[in-house]
């Protein structure tokens, strides 16, 4: 990889930025709103398939995006901080701490058992949650309304407002993200999905590099906590309750570990499976989305990222002819 | 000849599995640029050495020096990071990646300071990985996907990935197993090949014969977790016990 692929890169994802940013002027707000989330949930799976290249998956993603939504939400009520950027960027921090408190206990299991302690972990800050009233309980609580450098946007920019910084704290994350994927740390996760012992026997630790990657997972489940938290103006323990964590997962599986812009567009596919099908089959919407899955995990094992990667492999493949 | 001149010492090291005993007051001096192998049938205790040296397993009594340094406690990636690197009687290789990604990996592990921003596939990685890749004839099967790699091939870039840590002693548990009889001398004389102009220190465990007398400066005979004879190839070769229960060129005895 040279200065130039990643010139290429920051240059593709401004304008990427920019052509959304204008789209969202377009858009119904209600789709703005569902873009908004999706981002929010693709950065929680983002941080999931950070872990999926290191062999692993986390079924309690809840954990830290719990944890990313309350820290924007207490800080806002109880601190008067309001602006949407520091609270994402605090989150972020906050819930990355946590995730290397947590990592090293964490990192000592694999497979299975990685899954279900995270799991385990998700749980019990729900059982917690729910019993501190202090803090809403089982209700939750409201978040004040977001400023942006100072700047209250009114009702009808509120969302727009919140789109936007999204869609550059994505272009960002995704860019930094493709660098750490690039980097010696990165490429050695991958190795340590398919040979562990051979890693160590090469020098290097999978135990770190774990710890490192859950970090990761635990700073981005965090910023994406605290983005929905925002966007929905309400944060509640069901942020950290499985079903949550399952989404996650479901994001994850659909997107497949190859491609950074895939784990965004399966977000958005489950946030428009979920509305459509919350909307046309209300009962039955959990329904419609595990059909949804199934067919996924059939027809597409790899991922939505495979057909990114083939359609870039192509486009190299072209440009060295 | 003082202490000080050997890069490796094993003082009397024991190890059991249960009942079994798999290393029995093993005493062993390694010169630095020594080419050793290590013979034995299966079960007689070379691995079991190897795995030792390297870590994996630790001795029940005894101690490993490496440059003076105790490592008997270390674990594997400490031991690899002091300059001991080996490679497997099967492949470890990571199998879904290519060749040159193998190596780029192994390179990257070699590397102190490591950065989240700096690509791995710098222009001096690439430069010494298809260095590596020349010494050890493998440049044409730099961009192919291991899993579809043949044995032969396999085997060398195990070895390679070893290699590229630039580490003091190199241990190769059976470089030829699974080869075939034809690609054993081919494949001896590339690794021999890529392994000439350093001054490195090589243990191998080996089964044939003809390989150990033809590419080892000193053979260690084991036996049932002992060492039974260590000298040159006439010596050990031509050793009454060696003969008995290594070679088999006479019969076994049986109680």
């Amino acid at each position: 990889m040279t200065h130039k692929f990643y010139n290429n890169l920051i240059v593709q994802s401004i304008f990427l930025m920019s052509v959304l940013i204008i789209v969202g002027l377009f858009i119904p707000n209600w789709l703005v709103f569902v873009i908004t989330k999706a981002i929010a949930y693709g950065l929680v799976a983002l941080g999931i398939v950070t872990l999926m290249r290191g062999g692993l998956v986390s079924f309690g993603q809840g954990f830290v995006f719990a944890i990313g939504g309350y820290t924007a939400g207490l800080l806002g009520t109880q601190a008067g901080l309001t602006d949407a950027v520091l609270l994402l960027f605090i989150s972020f921090l906050f819930t990355g701490f946590v995730g290397l408190i947590f990592g090293p206990l964490l990192a000592r299991y694999r497979d299975i058992f990685f899954a279900m302690l995270s799991l385990a972990f998700s749980m019990v800050l729900y059982g917690v949650l729910i019993k501190i009233d202090a803090i809403g309980g089982s209700d939750g609580f409201v978040l004040p309304e977001s400023t942006y450098f100072g700047i209250l946007p009114s009702s009808d920019y509120a969302d727009y407002a919140l789109y936007v910084v999204s869609i550059i704290l994505t272009g960002i994350v995704s860019v930094l993200l493709r660098y750490y994927y690039n980097s010696t740390p990165g490429l050695i996760a991958l190795a340590v999905r398919e040979n562990e012992l051979r890693v160590e026997y090469l020098g290097a630790s999978a135990f770190r590099v774990t710890v490192l990657n859950f970090t990761i997972a635990a700073g981005l489940g965090g910023m994406g906590g605290a983005l929905n938290g925002i966007a929905l103006g309400h944060i509640d323990p069901e942020f950290s309750y499985w079903t949550t964590s399952g989404e996650f997962v479901f994001i994850s599986i659909l997107a497949g570990y190859l491609s950074v812009p895939a784990v965004f567009l399966a977000a958005l596919l489950l946030e428009l499976v979920r509305s459509f099908s919350g909307r046309y089959f209300p009962d039955t919407w959990q329904l419609i989305l595990g059909v949804f899955l199934i067919l996924s995990i059939i027809y597409i094992p790899t991922g939505i990222g495979s057909f990114f990667k083939k359609f870039m492999d192509k486009l190299n493949k072209k440009k060295n002819e | 000849m003082t202490s000080t001149n050997y890069i490796l010492k094993a003082e009397g090291i024991n190890k059991s599995f249960g009942a079994v005993i798999a290393a029995n007051d093993i005493n062993i001096n390694i010169q630095s640029g020594e080419k050793v192998s290590l013979i034995g049938s299966n079960g007689a205790g070379k691995t079991t050495f190897m795995n030792m040296v390297t870590g994996y397993l630790k001795p029940d009594t005894g101690s490993i020096i490496f440059e003076n340094e105790d490592i008997t406690q270390l674990n594997p990636r400490n031991i690899t990071q002091k300059g001991i690197s080996r490679s497997f009687q099967i492949p470890q290789i990571f199998e879904p990646m290519t060749a040159w990604e193998n190596l780029l990996v192994a390179l990257g592990t070699s590397q102190e300071n490591h950065s989240f921003f700096k690509s791995a596939r710098s222009k001096e990685n690439s430069e010494y990985i298809d260095e590596i890749l020349n010494r050890f004839s493998l440049n044409e099967f730099a961009h192919r996907q291991v899993s579809e790699l043949p044995g032969g091939v396999r085997k060398l870039l195990d070895i390679a990935m070893a290699l590229v840590r630039k580490p003091k002693i190199l241990l190769l548990d059976e470089p030829t197993s699974g080869v075939g009889s034809e690609e054993k001398y081919p494949l001896m004389d590339t690794i021999a090949k890529a392994l000439s102009g350093e001054n490195l220190t090589v243990i191998f465990v080996e089964h044939d014969m003809d390989i150990v007398q033809n590419y080892s400066d000193r053979i260690i005979a084991f036996y049932s977790g002992s060492v039974i004879a260590d000298g040159n190839s006439k010596e050990v070769l031509g050793d009454s016990k060696v003969k008995e229960y290594v070679t088999g060129k006479t019969q076994l005895k049986v109680n």
